[in-house]
């Protein structure tokens, strides 16, 4: 029926003669567009499914476009993708997809429809995108109540009854609580990362107290290594390490980070805020030092230095690392997946994906300044220094500036002064010229003067008022006259004439020091600054060059008088040599108060300018300033004080710790969808904002900033973040997560265990204000986490990978807790917490593979036997020991460290020099602290090694061992390198070689880097 | 008694092995179905619950068991070495055409940059007919041998990334490199030696450093272990010093009686698996030195490689990889650097034959040794770098060119290759593909094909999906095989 109708629309709109219909004409979208899409269209852009993102199934969906670009420019159809698809414009297949393309006529309405400015586009708010899931994840978090057992004999809180309320349904029973011994070790490796001391040991395996073991799960909460063990964990998320990546893999300075995030569980920073401060903890009110640096997690990104890379690239996958790694880590989803196209099982559509990138779209890269209190009171004082000493150049400058018409900058004044220098030289009107001798002169009218019948000595007395403002230099210039013989200027037959010396004196007859001179030509052997020597017997004199020519020699005043307008002077010139009148014959003074510098250089550079065609000033202009600020002792003395104290607070800026942070931008950036992943192929514009799938933004947040987003995300609603994180915990503690895929809590991933006790945990885990601790200790209070892990044949066969919580798991230690612990075994460990990161021995040759050699020098003292998350981190090669035992390669967040078991290992713990040296250091201990005897010194071992002792078996396996190793050394020089490492003098050398050696197979045991 | 302990064993085998399996999400499926029908294995089956590098069957039968790449880190100049372009060098100093730019994107290149004719001079080999440069008389006298591939393709024209490309399949960080995956999917044959064997030389390792035989999210027994120079090629492979072989061997011993008192005691099947990698690191104590001792091979054979046995060269690490392969190592691969010449301080006229000297006689050598030891049937030798060079020059002050992504060669040979034959054709300035593309990903398809697996089955569970070498794409290039 209506399809008739709009086909008999269409012809009369075709007909073009109906403007009486014209309303009519219009047509109206839900009465006559939605129904072609409906038909033809919403298949794939409809409720069920939005193909390239696109919904066509209410006007507001089709608003929001999809994922290329907007659908429709009301008023343009030209321009609106919608269109183009219908009739295969632009580079769109042409749509409906492989299927037969619309009606001529349903195309012109959908056409006519977007002309007339599409009615009810401005009306319609944009549609939020609904999505409906029934999986489990995404569903509030529950609050069950604990199933009431028949027995609670095993029950110590209600994670046991959730545990074994399933072990009842399968006929199964929990497996007993582990001896006292076990459970010290077990708890010292989760918590701490160390071993417990033997005393510590026998202590607790002796308290009878009814809390003991609350007691001691307090005591180890409380120590500052809790921090360094679950820090670690969190680093490994933060993908933290201490380069760049890539392959040049720069070092970089982000380490007070990692001190954060190991402060931060010390202190119980509740889990929320810890989230909060790491995403957004510069957007926070005020923010504090630290809440700046927690930002750093999210600058653990790589950055690629290599040469010809496109800087935008590798900025956006790193935005785009931010965003995956927020999804991986606090949401339990993939999102990263989304990248290029809409998630294919999780509701997660590409749109989404870019809504989150641009909420980490908006950050600058800054490093943050961590000055100590010195360094903020040196630095105060070293800037304070660097403006005085700026200030006190501008001010000398200004005041050798300050003549009328010549405050503009130096160039300009050369350039004028080259180009006109009489409009900077006031010829001087002489009071009264006369001579020592019997010379006189005539004033000539133009302000020179001639002499008259001079003697062959002669000084003449030039006396004058000073007619510029400062006076800063004094032109004469020998002028040529007919009247001279020869023209002059001097009164030789060449013209020549010297001039010996020259002073200026006030009338009072105090002189005025003169402290510089140049010529426009001198010859050699006379520089003009011999007139400046007081040396009666040099001089300066113009042989040579075009003779016949008038000369002139500038005098430049120096700084430290002030010669004012009207001052009465006197210039004195001193003039004797040979037996002619080597005297100048007509002369005239100019004065100037440019400013000095420029006097010198401006009339050599002239001399230059004159004598060479292609001297082209402009080109010179640096050099020439250069010259004259370097003329000026004073002003180089100046210059020098800027210098050194700029220097001096380099130095100290060098040596102030900085840390890398995240900033918001001022400008915003605005993100477009990237089709397939590809940054440059941009789509539609994007706002900030969060997955439909998830909890609503809070009333009056649209486009969410960092801070909006991470309180979204921590939000008590959120049903991810919670159980994401009380699932990991669970996974540290029992080797696997409630939820398998701790990472993907999608539709792919594996269903919880137990889906009632992961709930609890995460309500007791809010409920607890967020507290690391007191989940933690919630946890190992418990019965199930107290069980023996020795595998019962029959738990065994159902149940390998320990699914059912019937027993606890032997876990394989951590690579880093590998190393603390046989540190820590061998006495030698040092309990240094925080700062730069520390270079333990490794083995030769491991930079061999690198492009770039790094930097590792040794360290000899006690960084030496630091704990492993304080080691220096380089991206491209990692501390050998640290991937052998699957640390992760920190180049993107990893959650959760695969357990490998490897021939590389075995060869690592028996061979590696570092690890002979702890055998060494653990060999020591057993020898000192341990009885006196065989048997007494390996139950010894084991104590300190495995907090036990060990059974009838292994001390007869190991006595054989010590004796064979005894025997075999005994006289032997290969005794001596092992024997003379372990200090103990009273004990013979082979003895001691042959415990370094069982000190060796301790520390190679399985049970040694097993929590068990 | 005895027999308790017998039946406890094989129990926890057992449960192991399906420990394994679930855990790890091997992307095996058909290989354990194969297995447990009793099927025919190519390949003697081995347990993996003490040994993860045990053989495991393939997909199907493969052509060759191991797999030798050379990898020329730094991107070789097809231009200069094999694939000379008659038309390029008329219009060398023209501005390339804009068709040919026009949306490209380069390291260092302007759009307007001039074409550079081919440096060297080039004739036809053999009797395939191969045209070769002057550079390489050694690889010319082996072209029968030798399959090309003209037209590879790359996505990323930055060398980290591309030899990240090269060997995992993705630019970014994160995934097993190649010979990781073949490991995890087939094991090795080497019983004393690790199963992936990584060699270097070169003034500088390649860039990208580890990540490129990494074992990525892949379970870490399978990642590529770098054999050093010297008689110690892997990292703390000697005793300590002052241990003589026989304590070497009680410590063993004591370990592994120690260790089996606690697996009786607590039941754990991963000791069993230490104790066995401690009995593999014992054995690949006296193996690896052995294989690094040349004192053994011929004076012949050292003159045909060209190497001085008591110098680091790629020519050495050629021969190693011989003798890798001989003891069942599956995946060997060279890097050689460097081959980036973008003219200035690497330019083509010096630096180039410099390098190319380097690997010409042994790349050659390598495979007649193999050929003339009937090895050569069983192995895959794969020769190129992650992009080649593009036909315009760099303007610096001596010649060169940038990096260039859309068509470039590699050459293979060894078993189940076509021998003397050429894939691809490029446009006549050597621009683009014009004829069978072959995209990186099909490149990986083809060697997993040509170690029977279907590089579509070969995955692993990651993060909620399904992970492969060749990411959702790759086709194996049928023209190529034999």
């Amino acid at each position: 029926m209506y399809r008739q109708l709009l086909i008999f629309a269409t012809a009369l709109a075709l007909s073009g003669s109906l403007s009486a219909f014209a309303d009519d004409n219009v047509p109206n979208y839900e009465r006559d567009i939605l129904p072609i899409f409906k038909e033809r269209c919403t298949y794939c852009h409809g409720e069920n499914e939005q193909k390239s993102g696109l919904s066509l199934h209410a006007l507001g969906h089709l608003k929001r476009g999809g994922d290329r670009a907007v659908s429709v420019v009301p008023g343009k159809s030209e321009e609106s993708l919608l269109y183009k698809a219908l009739v295969e414009a632009g580079d769109i297949p042409k749509m409906p997809l492989d299927d037969d393309p619309l009606s001529k006529a349903e195309i012109d309405i959908v056409k006519r429809w977007i002309d007339a400015g599409a009615p009810g586009w401005k009306e319609t708010p944009l549609a939020r995108r609904i999505v409906k899931t029934d999986h489990w994840s995404f569903q509030p978090i529950a609050d069950p109540t604990p199933p009431q057992l028949s027995d609670s004999s095993r029950v110590r809180n209600p994670i046991d009854q959730f545990v074994q309320q399933k072990l009842i349904n399968e006929n199964l029973s929990p497996s007993p609580e582990a001896d006292r011994r076990t459970l010290i070790r077990r708890l010292s490796l989760d918590l701490l990362g160390l071993l417990p001391e033997p005393k510590e040991v026998e202590a607790f395996a002796n308290d009878t107290k009814p809390d003991a073991y609350e007691q001691l799960v307090d005591r180890l909460l409380e120590s500052p290594h809790f921090g360094e063990r679950w820090g670690r964990h969190w680093l490994d998320a933060a993908r933290y390490a201490d380069s760049n990546g890539y392959t040049i893999d720069g070092a970089r300075s982000i380490w007070p980070y990692r001190d954060w995030v190991i402060e931060a569980f010390n202190r119980d920073l509740p889990f929320d805020q810890f989230i909060i401060e790491q995403l957004a903890g510069d957007l926070l009110p005020e923010p504090t030092r630290e809440q700046l640096v927690a930002t750093g997690f999210h600058r653990n990104t790589l950055i690629n230095e290599e040469g010809g890379t496109d800087k935008e690239q590798f900025r956006v996958e790193a935005v785009v690392d931010r965003v995956s790694t927020t999804g991986t880590v606090l949401m339990g989803l993939t999102v990263g997946c989304a990248q290029c196209h809409t998630h294919k099982y999780d509701p997660i559509t590409q749109r989404e994906f870019y809504e989150m990138f641009a909420v980490f779209n908006q950050c600058d890269e800054p490093y943050l300044d961590l000055p100590t209190p010195e360094q903020d009171i040196q630095k105060a004082e070293l800037t304070a220094q660097v403006s005085a000493a700026k200030q006190a150049l501008k001010e000398y400058t200004s005041l050798a500036n300050k003549e009328d018409s010549i405050k503009t900058d130096s160039w300009k004044v050369i350039e004028q002064w080259l180009s006109s220098p009489e409009r900077f030289w006031k010829p001087t009107q002489l009071a009264k010229v006369s001579a020592q001798g019997t010379t006189t002169f005539e004033d000539l009218g133009d302000h020179s003067w001639l002499a008259v019948k001079p003697e062959n000595h002669e000084t003449y007395i030039l006396e004058f008022d000073a007619n510029v403002g400062i006076l800063s230099g004094l032109r004469l210039e020998a002028l040529t006259h007919d009247r001279i013989p020869g023209k002059g200027p001097g009164y030789t037959p060449h013209g020549n004439f010297t001039l010996n010396n020259v002073r200026l004196e006030k009338a009072d007859g105090t002189e005025i020091p003169l402290v510089r001179a140049v010529a426009d030509h001198a010859q050699d052997g006379g520089p003009a600054e011999n007139a400046l020597d007081d040396d009666p017997k040099s001089f300066w004199a113009i042989n040579g060059g075009k003779i016949h020519t008038s000369k002139e020699i500038q005098f430049e005043l120096g700084y430290d008088v002030t010669v004012t307008k009207g001052a009465k002077l006197r210039l004195i010139l001193e003039q004797a040599y040979g037996t002619t009148p080597y005297v100048i014959g007509r002369f005239r003074l100019s004065q100037t108060s440019a400013p000095r510098d420029y006097l010198q250089v401006a009339l050599l550079q002239r001399q230059k300018w004159e004598q060479d065609e292609k001297f082209d000033l402009k080109q010179k202009s640096a050099e020439i300033q250069k010259q004259i600020k370097d003329l000026d002792p004073e002003h180089k003395r100046l210059q020098q004080a800027i210098q050194t104290t700029e220097a001096q607070l380099k130095n100290l800026k060098a040596q102030i710790t900085r840390s890398m942070i995240l900033r918001q931008r001022a400008q915003p950036r605005t993100t477009h969808v990237h089709v397939r992943g590809d940054f440059l192929r941009q789509g539609v514009e994007v706002n900030a904002n969060v997955p439909a799938v998830l909890h609503d933004l809070p009333e009056g947040v649209d486009a969410p900033n960092r801070r909006e987003f991470a309180q979204w995300l921590m939000s008590p609603q959120n049903p991810l973040t919670a159980r994401v994180t009380v699932n990991r915990f669970w996974q540290r503690l029992f080797g696997l997560g409630i939820v398998e895929t701790e990472n993907d809590f999608g539709l792919q991933g594996s269903l919880p265990t137990h889906p009632e006790l992961l709930d609890w945990l995460s309500r007791e885990f809010m409920d607890q204000g967020w507290s690391v601790k007191s989940i933690l200790k919630t946890i190992v209070m418990s019965h199930t986490y107290r069980q023996s892990s020795r595998i019962h044949s029959d738990i065994l066969k159902d149940d390998p990978q320990n699914r059912r919580l019937a027993r606890q798991s032997r876990i394989r230690l951590d690579a880093e807790i590998i190393r603390d612990v046989a540190l820590d075994a061998a006495g030698l460990l040092s309990d240094k917490m925080g700062g730069p990161g520390v270079y333990p021995p490794q083995p030769e040759g491991i930079y061999v593979l690198t492009q770039v050699k790094k930097k590792w020098d040794t360290d000899t003292g006690p960084d030496r036997y630091r704990r492993g998350v304080y080691t220096y981190l380089w991206r491209s090669s990692p501390y050998p020991f640290l991937p052998t035992f699957d640390a992760p390669s920190p180049t993107m967040a990893c959650t959760r460290r695969p357990r490998s078991n490897t021939p590389l290992q075995a060869l690592t713990l028996a061979n590696d020099a570092a690890f002979i040296e702890m055998a060494q250091g653990l060999a020591e201990r057993i020898l000192k602290e341990g009885p006196d005897y065989q048997e007494g010194r390996i139950r010894y071992a084991w104590e300190v090694c495995f907090s036990r002792e060990p059974n009838e078996e292994e001390l007869n396996r190991m006595s054989r061992f010590v004796s064979q190793q005894k025997e075999r050394l005994q006289g032997a020089e290969a005794a001596s390198p092992l024997g003379k490492s372990v200090d103990s003098d009273k004990i013979p050398i082979a003895d001691r070689a042959a415990w370094l050696l069982t000190a060796r197979v301790m520390m190679n045991l399985d049970e040694f880097i097993t929590r068990e | 008694m005895m027999t308790n302990t017998h039946f406890e064993q094989a129990a926890l085998r057992e449960t192991t092995r399906r420990h394994f399996f679930s855990d790890c999400r091997l992307g095996l499926g058909g290989i354990a179905l194969a297995n447990m029908l009793g099927q025919q294995s190519l390949f003697a089956e081995r347990d993996r619950t003490t040994n993860p590098l045990a053989p495991q069957q393939a997909h199907f039968p493969p052509k060759v068991k191991n797999v030798i790449y050379l990898f020329m880190a730094g991107g070789p100049s097809q231009f200069e070495l094999f694939n000379p372009k008659p038309k390029l060098a008329e219009l060398h100093g023209k501005v390339i055409p804009e068709s040919f730019v026009e949306g490209k994107r380069f390291a260092f290149l302007k759009k307007d940059a001039q074409l550079l004719g081919p440096r060297y001079k080039f004739q036809q080999y053999g009797e395939s007919g191969r045209t070769m440069s002057e550079l390489v008389p050694h690889m010319a006298e082996i072209v029968d041998d030798m399959a090309f591939i003209k037209t590879m393709k790359t996505d990323v024209f930055n060398h980290g990334p591309a030899k990240l490309f090269m060997n995992t399949g993705s630019p970014q960080f994160g995934r097993p490199s190649m010979g990781a995956w073949v490991t995890y999917g087939i094991g090795s044959q080497a019983e004393s030696l690790p199963g992936f064997v990584v060699l270097q030389s070169g003034p500088r390792g390649p860039r990208g450093g580890t990540p490129l035989w990494g074992s990525g999210f892949l379970p870490t027994s399978y990642q590529g272990v770098p054999f050093l120079n010297g008689k110690n090629p892997i990292l703390n492979l000697s005793s300590p010093e002052g241990v003589s072989p026989e304590q070497q061997g009680d410590f063993v011993s004591a370990v592994k009686d120690l260790n089996s008192l606690r697996l009786s005691a607590t039941n754990d099947p991963e000791i069993s698996t230490r104790i066995a990698s401690y009995e593999m690191a014992y054995r690949m104590q006296t193996s690896a030195p052995e294989m690094m001792d040349l004192s053994g091979e011929t004076k012949e054979t050292l003159d045909m490689y060209g190497v001085d046995p008591n110098k680091p060269s790629y020519a050495r690490n050629c021969l190693y990889a011989r003798r890798l392969i001989e003891k069942g190592v599956r995946f060997v691969q060279l890097y050689h650097t460097d081959w980036d010449h973008h003219g200035g301080g690497q330019n083509l006229e010096k630096n180039l034959p410099e390098v190319v000297k380097q690997v010409d006689q042994s790349s050659a050598a390598l495979i007649k040794d193999l050929k003339q030891r009937g090895l050569l049937k069983d192995t895959l030798v794969i020769w190129g770098g992650e992009f080649g060079r593009t036909p315009q020059g760099e303007p610096r002050e001596s010649t060169g060119r940038d990096h260039h992504i859309d068509a470039y060669t590699l050459w293979m040979a060894g078993g189940g290759v076509k021998p003397g034959i050429s894939i691809g054709e490029t446009d006549e300035i050597g621009y683009n593909a014009i004829e069978d593309p072959v995209h990186v990903h099909d490149f990986q398809a083809t060697v997993l094909h040509l170690l029977g697996l279907d590089h579509k089955k070969l995955t692993f569970r990651f993060q909620g999906r399904d992970f492969r070498l060749t990411d959702v794409h790759g086709h194996v290039i049928e023209k190529l095989l034999s």
